[in-house]
């Protein structure tokens, strides 16, 4: 439970933060930058998802002539690969350039 | 293979608190050989030392959990890493290990859709939730619903929309350990359905939420180990090259290069789909996994937490994928796995059995029953974490804040999560015996369309979206929840296969396509209709919510105490 001094001392850190331009540039930055990625993962994995429902002779074809494996084995993989990857960015970025920027708002806020 | 079970044998001896053990197993060894052993003695013996383990973690766990939030959240005092691989544990059911490793060996490409969608809906938390709810939330993702909106409404609408999904997962885990066990350690169903109801009952409700992390941790750790030897096998046997892993399975399944490319497992557009976003959007709104997000101590952690997880569970879902291949190669050409009176390719115990008898074919008996210890530890695991997640809708949502209006002490809000967590360990063990004989099959849909149609619409909305009222979250939830449970029983798996009538209503399996929008719309709808006083005062909170939400001043520090 927090006192009704630390409350009062919250709201007060909280007009400060509004009015920082920094903090819109934080919450600009990451937000275009969450949705971007969270499209790019949605497009790959609705695409694939699309290509399973509509036309799936585009995954049967072979990944090299004569070889059993076929072309959707490195596409699904490419989409499990692709989503680590993904977070991994967002988080190196997350935790690095805009937890910088966030650490500088309150700072700055106090 | 011979050379496998030698390092599998030395693997074994070099872990120091198997090496203390050695002597019981080789005991175990000598009875093991005998033909149609029905109690399968190296998998008890391993799972016994799970148990041992568990147990004495538990009893630390205990000596540890004083506070709230010590049982809901261990004390927001679990690393980013440690997070990650208790969230792996926790998500990697029995299912997903057995179920997609079955549905490659017997549809081959088709298990990989699975696969795919199981895993796609982690970056979405990352991206979207993780952190705000994180920063908002204290024990339960109805702490960041209920924000800015009507306490008691919409909590009663979160902890419904928990609870749903907990009790319908908990009935596929337990109907799944049940079969399971009756099958590896040749146990009644009923012993094996009542010894996971009385061990989840003991760790969630003597060591809540730290306990349930390590025994989560300790089966991601196990769970993994024991893939990757399956898989690192079947590639060693041929020769590190998935070509020639893929040839010889495309000669001996009867399906042949069938099996290469999707088949008959999604049979139309429309449940494609809908599949689709029911694992994509489901997995954001699951309870148990959401709740995990408030073990770490802050948003940094939170992210951390869910780049690991990504990591483990993609990779573990590769290895399933091998591993299926292996049994098509390695188990289906051999007589022994065979189930005599079926024949083909059907499996003795049924075509869940591949990544067991893999694990057979490549290490032997005591690998057999490592595996078969940690299919078990799996299933403990992911009920503790369902068991914990619905103890506290019941306890913290609607004990402390809709019934008591937030004025519960603390330790009597503990004392009924408890008393919650032994109701539910109990509903759990009735409902396994009540489904014993059912098909459970749709419980995963079930489960998964229900969490991405109630839970994920109103959390999302609530983060995002400054318009959204109570009037909206709870109406559109409503919608999403109805509509799911709705269309789920009127498909043809629930009305046509469980009930027996001629021909379904619902005319796809899957609901999620439908029922996920009209959440939205509802919830959409009906805030912009609300022009109550309370809704233009919900809209205004949503401004210091959302400083909250991007920055974490303020956040509810779990270990702050």
């Amino acid at each position: 439970m927090k006192s009704p001094e630390q409350t009062a001392q919250h709201l007060a850190s909280a007009d400060h933060i509004r009015n920082n331009p920094k903090f819109q540039e934080l919450v600009s930055k990451r937000t275009t930058f969450a949705w971007t990625l969270s499209i790019i993962i949605l497009v790959m994995y609705f695409g694939f998802i699309g290509i399973i429902a509509f036309d799936k002779s585009m995954l049967s074809a072979p990944l090299a002539a004569g070889s059993v494996t076929t072309i959707g084995f490195p596409i699904g993989v490419g989409v499990i690969l692709a989503a680590i990857i993904l977070t991994g960015i967002y988080v190196y970025r997350a935790n690095g350039e805009f937890d910088e920027l966030n650490r500088q708002i309150i700072e700055e806020s106090r | 293979m011979k050379t496998i079970k030698t390092l599998f044998a030395s693997a074994l001896a070099i872990g120091g608190a198997v090496l203390t053990s050695t002597a019981a197993l080789a005991a175990g060894a000598d009875l093991g050989n005998a033909e149609k052993q029905p109690t399968n003695w190296h998998a008890i013996v391993m799972f016994v030392i799970f148990v041992g383990m568990t147990l004495v973690i538990t009893y630390w766990a205990a000596k540890r959990t004083k506070t709230a939030a010590d049982f809901y959240a261990a004390g927001g005092g679990i690393t980013g890493f440690q997070n990650g691989l208790a969230i792996a544990g926790d998500y990697m059911s029995a299912a997903s290990f057995l179920g997609i490793s079955a549905l490659v060996y017997g549809s081959g490409y088709d298990g990989l859709i699975f696969s795919v969608g199981w895993l796609v809906g982690w970056p979405i938390i990352l991206f979207l939730i993780a952190e705000r709810l994180r920063n908002l939330g204290k024990y339960t993702f109805a702490d960041v619903a209920s924000y800015r909106l009507a306490r008691m409404p919409v909590r009663t609408f979160a902890a419904t929309g928990s609870l749903i999904v907990v009790i319908f997962y908990l009935i596929g885990q337990m109907v799944g350990a049940g079969q399971l066990i009756k099958l590896l350690f040749g146990m009644d169903y009923i012993y094996a359905v009542m010894i996971v109801g009385a061990l989840m009952m003991v760790y969630v409700t003597f060591g809540g939420m730290v306990a349930t992390t390590w025994v989560q941790i300790i089966k991601a750790g196990l769970l993994l180990c024991g893939a990757t030897f399956i898989a690192f096998g079947v590639m060693n046997h041929f020769g590190f090259s998935f070509e020639a892993l893929f040839a010889k399975a495309v000669e001996v399944h009867p399906k042949h290069l069938a099996i290469m490319s999707p088949g008959t497992l999604v049979s139309n557009p429309v449940d494609a789909v809908s599949l689709g976003m029911a694992l994509m959007f489901g997995t954001a709104g699951l309870p148990h996994i959401l709740m995990r997000f408030f073990t770490v101590p802050d948003a940094k952690e939170a992210r951390k937490s869910v780049f690991f997880a990504t990591g483990f569970i993609g990779y573990f879902y590769i290895l399933t994928f091998i591993i299926g291949f292996g049994a098509i190669t390695l188990v289906s050409t051999n007589p022994e796995y065979i189930d005599a009176a079926l024949g083909g390719m059907n499996l003795k115990g049924g075509n869940n059995m591949a990544a067991v008898w893999l694990a057979h074919a490549i290490g032997g008996d005591m690998f057999l029953g490592f595996i078969s210890a940690v299919a078990f530890a799996t299933i403990l695991a992911v009920v503790s974490g369902l068991t914990l997640a619905g103890a506290s809708a019941i306890s913290h949502d609607i004990y402390a804040s809709v019934i008591m209006h937030g004025q519960a002490t603390e330790g009597r809000e503990v004392t009924v999560s408890k008393i919650a967590s032994i109701g539910l360990g109990i509903v759990a063990v009735l409902l396994g015996l009540i489904f014993e004989k059912q098909n459970v099959a749709f419980i995963v849909a079930l489960t998964f369309s229900v969490a991405a149609s109630a839970n994920f619409p109103v959390l999302v909305l609530s983060m995002f979206w400054s318009g959204l009222t109570t009037r909206g979250a709870v109406i559109g939830g409503t919608i999403g929840l109805l509509m799911s449970v709705i269309m789920v029983i009127l498909s043809k798996a629930v009305w046509v296969q469980s009930f027996g009538f001629h021909d379904a209503i619902f005319p796809y399996a899957y609901p999620a396509l439908f029922s996920v929008p009209a959440a939205f719309i509802g919830s959409w709808l009906f805030s912009i209709l609300d022009n109550s006083p309370r809704a233009a005062q919900e809209r205004a909170a949503f401004e210091a919510q959302s400083i909250r939400s991007e920055t974490g001043l303020g956040a509810e520090g779990a270990a702050a105490h």
